[in-house]
C-alpha cells in the first residue's frame, strides 16, 4: 500500500530538459510543483570539476553518466517475426539517468527544424505527388507549424546562450549563416564558436564545390553569457569532452548551467531523486490523473497527487509508462490501429573518414567541442529535388568532429591490424591528419508502420512490469538518401586533399549495438485528431487531458537534424498554453 | 541640492528622526519592519540560529573563538529558555553593554564591542521585531569553554582594555553617507568582527582596523582601500554588486563571507550598501613595502605548469577569470593576502560560491586537496600570488601541510 505524500498542483515524471523547463514554467506561474527523478542528483560543480570530468574511461567507456540496464532495459528485434531479447550494455544509444537528463551528457548540438518538417506528409504529397511516397511509410503533419514555434526556439536558445551565425533573420538571408533555415525573430545569443583547422577546411571546400557553409549552432558557448534568469555560463574551452560527459566548465548548457539554479531557490518547487514512477494514476473512469506512484530506494511505495501530471521522461519511458498505466490505445501494426507506441523512429547517420598526408597536414583534432563543426544543408529535408532520385528526406553534412578523445578516436586505414605495433603505428601516422567525424551525415528517419514500440510479452523489470520493446529497422528509403547522401559527403572529402576516402554509409539491418546517436523519436505523437495522434498540439494527452507529454516521443517523425531544440520548443509552447489556456480552464485544449 | 541632502541625511541616520518623540508602540508595523531590517543587517541568525535547525534564532549554533567554542543562545520570544521575559533595559544592556540579565557578563563573541554604537530606538525596534518571531523553546548553555575561560570573572578587565562603550557619534567633516556607512560597519554589521586583527586577548587591534584577520579556516582580507590587499582596485558599485550579489567582475565571495552575503548583505538597501563602500574607501591603509622576499624559480615554474594544467580552463591563462562566474586572481586582494589561509582553503577544499537571486548560479571551486601534494599546493599558490603583477609571500610545503592537517581537523 503506497504511502500518500501532500497533493500538489502538478507532479513531473524526470528532471531533465522538459522537466526543468516545465518545473519552471509552472512554478513561475505560482503552482506548487514536485519532480520525480529516477536517477541521482547531479551537480557538475562539485561532481564534474576539471580535470576529473575528462575522464573518458569512467565517462565514455563505462558509461557513468547512464542508466544501469540492470536497473531497467528494454528488449529489442528487427521485425515482427523474430523474438525480441533484451539489451544488457547500451549501444545504439544512450539512456541518461539523473537530473538533467541527456541535457548533462549531449553534445549540445542546437537546431531547429526546417519549416517544411513541420508539414511533411502535405509537403511531399504536394511536391511530388502522394504515390512518390513508400505505402508502408507513415509520415504526417505536426499540426502545428515552424512559425508556432519560433518564439518558442528563440526562447531556448536564449536560454542556452547557443553560439552560431544566423542565416534567415525575418525573412533577410545572411551570408555565412544557414540559408536554408526559417525565419529567426533575431541573431543568436552569442557569436558561433571558433573552428579547428580540419572544419576550416571542410568548409573552404564546400564552398568551392557551390555550397553554404555555416557553423552547426553550438551549446557550447564562443564567450561568457548570463541568461534571462540571470544564470552564467563561461566560454568553451575546446576540451572535447562533451558528449557522455558533464561539462565542467560551466561552458555547456544543460538544466545545471541554465534553469536549475534559478528552481532550486524556489519555495514552490521540490525534486525527490533516485525515486522511479511506476505508474500514473487515474481515477476510475480513466479519464483523469490523480498523480503518481514512485517507489524510493528503500522499495517503499509513495503516491504523490497532483492536479497536473507532466511526463518529461526520455522518449522510450514516456511510451512505457503510458503503455503501463493504461493509457490511449496501444499500437497494433497489423491494423494500424492504435496510437501509443506508433511511429517510431531514430536517426540515419553515417559518415566517411578522410586520410590526409601527414607531412603537410596537422589537425590537432583534440581542439573541439561537441558541437562544434562547419555544416551545409543543402541535402537536408527537401531543400533538394528528390524527384529524380527516387527517396525522400536528408540531412545535414558536416565536418563536426567532436573530439580528439585517445580511447574512441584512434582512426586507422582499412586493413591496419586492430591490435599490435601496426596499428599503434597506424594510430601514431593517422591520429592528427585524419577528418573523422562520427556523424558526418546526420540525416532524418521517417516513420513506417512496422517500427513501434509496444510492451516485452516475455522480459520484465525488477517491478515485475514488463520491459519496452522495439521493433525496428532501416527501409530502404533511408539506405537509399544515406548513400546517397555520404558520397556527397565523401566528395566534400575528397576535395579538401584527402590522401583516402574511406566511405561508411548506413547499411542495414538495424543494429541495436553500435552507436548512432540518442535521439529516438515518437511513439506518444502530436497530432490534429485522436484518430492520428496520442496527444494534441499542446502535447495534452487526448485521452487524460490533465496529462501532457513532453519530448520527442511527440515527434510524428524524426528530421535530419539533432532534435533537441526542437523538443526545447516545444516543452515551451506546451507550457505557455498550460499557462495561458490550460490553468483557466482545465480540460482539453482541442475538441476531438 | 541642499534640501535634498537634507532629506538623505535624516533618512540615513536612523529610526529617530522617523519615529515620533512619543512612546514606542512595539507593535507598529514600520517599527517592526525596520527591526527585522536591523536583525538582517545585524545577521543574528550568525551565530542565533543553528543551521538546518529550522528553528530561527533559537540557538545552539557552536560559535568558534580562539579560546573554545560557544552556543548562541535563544533570543526567541520564549520566556523560559529565550529573551521572552526579559524588559527592554535588560536586553539593551546585553545587546550594547555585554551586560546580561542577573549581571552576568557575556563574552565578547556577542560583538557588543560593535552593537555599543547602535541607537536606543535601533536596539528597541531589534526587540520589537524579536518579540514576534515564532517562540522555540530551546535551553542553551552558552558557555561551553575550559578552564579559564569558562570563569566570566576575567570578563571586566578584558572590557577595560577592549570595550570603549557609547552610541556612535557621526563624524563632522564627513558626508552624511560616509557616516551612515560608519554607523553600519563599525556597529550594527559588525565587519570588524572577522576582518580586523586581534590582540592576544582576542580584542580587536583598533590601530589594524579592517585590515585582515584569520579565523574559522580563512583568511577574512583586508577590506581598507590599500590597492594591492585590500579593496583598493574595487569602485563603490563594485563594492555594492559583491555585498549584494556576491559576485562582481573580480570575484566571488564562498566561506563565511558567502553566509554573510546570504543571510545578510544581500538585503540590505542600496543606500546602505553605497554607504558601507563608501566608508570602506575612505579607511587608512598600510603603507607596507612590496617585498616578499625571494621566489624560488623552481617553485614558479612548477606553479605555472600546474596552474595551465588545472585551474586555466576557468580562471584563464592571465588569472582574468570570467567577469561574475570564476574569480579574477591577477589583482585580487584574496590571493595577495600576506596570510595565505584562504587560498590554501579554496585550493585544498574547494568552495561554493553564494548564491543569491540576482546571482544565483553559485559556481563552486573544485577541491584539488586530492589530487595535488602539499609542495604542489605550495608551488601554485606561491604561483598565483605573485604572477601577472601579483605580489605576496611564498606559500612553502611545510604551511600547506600544517594547513591541510587542520583543515582535516573541521567538522565544517
Amino acid at each position: 500500500m503506497a504511502k500518500k505524500l501532500p497533493a500538489k498542483d502538478a507532479v513531473i515524471v524526470g528532471l531533465g530538459w522538459t522537466g526543468s523547463i516545465l518545473a519552471h514554467e509552472l512554478c513561475d506561474a505560482g503552482l506548487s510543483v514536485s519532480a520525480i527523478e529516477r536517477g541521482p542528483w547531479r551537480d557538475p560543480t562539485a561532481e564534474f570539476t576539471p580535470p576529473v570530468a575528462q575522464d573518458e574511461l569512467r565517462f565514455r567507456i563505462r558509461h557513468d553518466l547512464f542508466l544501469r540496464p540492470s536497473q531497467t532495459s528494454l528488449t529489442f528485434r528487427n521485425n515482427r517475426d523474430e523474438t525480441a531479447l533484451p539489451v544488457r550494455t547500451w549501444g545504439a544509444f544512450m539512456l541518461g539517468n539523473g537530473v538533467g537528463g541527456g541535457g548533462l551528457h549531449w553534445n549540445a548540438e542546437t537546431w531547429r527544424f526546417l519549416p517544411s518538417d513541420f508539414v511533411l506528409r502535405s509537403h511531399l504529397t504536394q511536391r511530388y505527388g502522394a504515390k512518390f511516397l513508400p505505402e508502408d511509410m507513415t509520415i504526417q503533419d505536426w499540426g502545428i507549424t515552424y512559425d508556432d514555434l519560433e518564439p518558442h526556439y528563440d526562447r531556448f536558445e536564449y536560454l542556452c546562450g547557443t553560439s552560431g551565425t544566423a542565416g534567415n533573420v525575418k525573412g533577410q538571408i545572411h551570408d555565412g549563416g544557414n540559408p536554408f533555415e526559417g525565419p529567426r525573430s533575431r541573431p543568436y545569443p552569442t557569436p558561433a564558436q571558433k573552428q579547428p583547422f580540419s572544419h576550416t577546411l571542410f568548409a573552404n571546400a564546400a564552398r568551392e564545390l557551390g555550397y553554404k557553409p555555416f557553423p552547426q549552432p553550438s551549446g557550447n558557448l564562443s564567450q561568457a553569457y548570463t541568461n534571462p534568469l540571470g544564470v552564467k555560463l563561461g566560454p568553451c574551452t575546446y576540451c572535447g569532452f562533451c558528449e557522455w560527459f558533464a561539462c565542467a566548465n560551466y561552458s555547456k548548457a544543460s538544466p545545471q548551467t541554465t534553469i536549475l539554479p534559478v528552481l532550486v531557490r524556489k519555495p514552490n518547487f521540490e525534486a525527490r531523486t533516485d525515486c522511479e514512477v511506476i505508474r500514473i494514476n487515474l481515477d476510475n473512469l480513466g479519464k483523469r490523473a490523480t498523480g503518481v506512484t514512485f517507489v524510493d530506494t528503500s522499495g517503499e511505495e509513495w503516491e504523490q497527487p497532483a492536479d497536473l501530471v507532466l511526463l518529461c521522461a526520455f522518449q522510450l519511458f514516456n511510451v512505457q509508462l503510458l503503455l503501463l498505466s493504461g493509457i490511449g490505445q496501444p499500437y497494433e501494426p497489423r491494423t494500424g490501429r492504435g496510437q501509443i507506441g506508433r511511429n517510431f523512429t531514430h536517426q540515419t547517420v553515417s559518415s566517411a573518414i578522410g586520410f590526409f598526408d601527414k607531412a603537410k597536414y596537422n589537425f590537432n583534432p583534440f581542439i573541439s567541442s561537441g558541437s562544434i563543426g562547419m555544416c551545409i544543408d543543402e541535402f537536408n529535408g527537401d531543400n533538394f529535388d528528390h524527384g529524380p532520385l527516387g527517396f525522400v528526406g536528408g540531412g545535414y553534412l558536416g565536418q563536426v568532429q567532436t573530439n580528439g578523445r585517445p580511447m574512441e578516436t584512434t582512426p586507422v586505414p582499412p586493413g591496419t591490424p586492430a591490435w599490435g605495433s601496426e596499428w599503434k603505428r597506424a594510430v601514431r601516422d593517422n591520429y592528427l591528419s585524419t577528418v573523422y567525424s562520427g556523424a558526418g551525415v546526420h540525416a532524418s528517419w521517417y516513420a513506417y508502420r512496422n517500427n513501434y514500440l509496444d510492451l516485452d510479452p516475455t522480459y520484465k523489470d525488477r517491478f515485475r512490469r514488463p520491459l519496452m520493446r522495439m521493433t525496428m529497422d532501416f527501409h530502404e528509403n533511408e539506405l537509399k538518401m544515406n548513400a546517397y547522401l555520404t558520397d556527397r559527403y565523401a566528395e566534400i572529402l575528397e576535395h579538401m586533399g584527402a590522401k583516402q576516402v574511406v566511405k561508411q554509409p548506413r547499411k542495414g539491418p538495424y543494429d541495436i549495438t553500435s552507436y548512432q546517436t540518442s535521439h529516438l523519436c515518437g511513439g506518444a505523437i502530436m497530432g490534429t485528431t485522436p484518430g492520428n495522434s496520442a496527444l494534441n498540439v499542446y502535447l495534452q494527452s487526448w485521452d487524460v487531458p490533465n496529462l501532457f507529454v513532453q519530448g520527442a516521443s511527440a515527434f510524428p517523425q524524426n528530421a535530419g537534424y539533432n532534435p533537441t531544440g526542437t523538443v526545447a520548443a516545444l516543452a515551451y509552447w506546451s507550457a505557455a498554453a498550460i499557462r495561458s489556456q490550460y490553468l483557466k480552464n482545465p480540460g482539453p485544449l482541442v475538441h476531438a | 541640492m541642499h534640501s535634498s541632502r537634507v532629506i538623505i541625511a535624516s533618512a540615513l541616520i536612523g529610526v529617530a528622526t522617523l519615529l515620533p518623540a512619543r512612546a514606542i508602540d512595539i507593535q507598529d508595523f514600520d517599527l517592526i519592519q525596520h527591526g527585522k531590517y536591523l536583525a538582517d543587517i545585524g545577521d543574528c541568525g550568525a551565530c542565533h540560529t543553528l543551521l538546518g535547525s529550522g528553528a530561527m534564532l533559537a540557538g545552539g549554533r557552536p560559535i568558534e573563538t580562539p579560546f573554545g567554542t560557544l552556543l548562541g543562545p535563544n533570543i526567541t520570544p520564549d520566556p523560559q529558555t529565550g529573551i521572552g521575559a526579559w524588559t527592554d533595559n535588560e536586553f539593551i544592556n546585553s545587546l550594547t553593554k555585554g551586560t546580561g540579565r542577573n549581571g552576568t557578563h557575556l563574552y565578547p563573541a556577542m560583538p557588543y564591542t560593535y552593537m555599543t554604537k547602535i541607537t536606543r530606538e535601533d536596539a528597541l525596534a531589534i526587540r520589537a521585531y524579536l518579540n514576534t518571531i515564532p517562540a522555540v523553546h530551546n535551553p542553551v548553555q552558552p558557555n561551553q569553554l575550559a578552564f579559564p575561560f569558562d570563569v566570566r570573572a576575567g570578563l571586566v578587565a578584558w572590557d577595560e582594555l577592549n570595550f570603549r562603550p557609547g552610541e556612535f557619534k557621526p563624524v563632522a567633516g564627513k558626508s552624511p553617507v560616509w557616516n551612515r556607512g560608519a554607523y553600519v560597519v563599525e556597529g550594527l554589521a559588525h565587519c570588524g568582527l572577522c576582518h580586523t586583527p586581534k590582540n592576544a586577548a582576542g580584542g580587536d587591534e583598533t590601530s589594524q582596523r579592517l585590515k585582515g584577520y584569520a579565523l574559522q579556516g580563512w583568511f577574512a582580507p583586508d577590506i581598507t582601500n590599500n590597492k594591492r590587499r585590500g579593496i583598493g582596485s574595487w569602485s563603490v558599485d563594485d563594492i555594492v554588486t559583491y555585498l549584494k550579489t556576491g559576485h562582481n567582475r573580480f570575484s566571488a565571495a564562498s566561506g563565511p563571507m558567502a553566509e554573510a552575503i546570504m543571510d545578510s548583505t544581500s538585503k540590505f538597501t542600496d543606500d546602505d550598501l553605497k554607504a558601507i563602500a563608501t566608508y570602506l574607501k575612505d579607511q587608512p591603509v598600510e603603507n607596507a613595502a612590496d617585498e616578499v622576499g625571494d621566489l624560488e624559480a623552481s617553485a614558479m615554474k612548477s606553479g605555472s605548469a600546474i596552474y595551465a594544467d588545472q585551474c586555466s580552463a576557468c580562471h584563464a591563462a592571465d588569472g582574468s577569470g570570467v567577469d561574475g562566474l570564476f574569480p579574477m586572481l591577477k589583482g585580487s586582494p584574496l590571493v595577495q593576502s600576506v596570510d595565505p589561509a584562504s587560498v590554501l582553503h579554496v585550493l585544498l577544499r574547494g568552495a561554493r560560491s553564494a548564491a543569491t537571486d540576482p546571482a544565483p548560479t553559485a559556481p563552486a571551486m573544485p577541491s584539488f586537496g586530492r589530487m595535488l601534494n602539499d609542495d604542489e599546493v605550495a608551488a601554485v599558490a606561491t604561483y598565483v600570488r605573485n604572477a601577472w603583477g601579483n605580489r605576496a609571500p611564498p606559500v612553502d610545503a611545510a604551511a600547506v601541510g600544517k594547513t591541510r592537517h587542520a583543515l582535516e581537523q573541521r567538522n565544517d
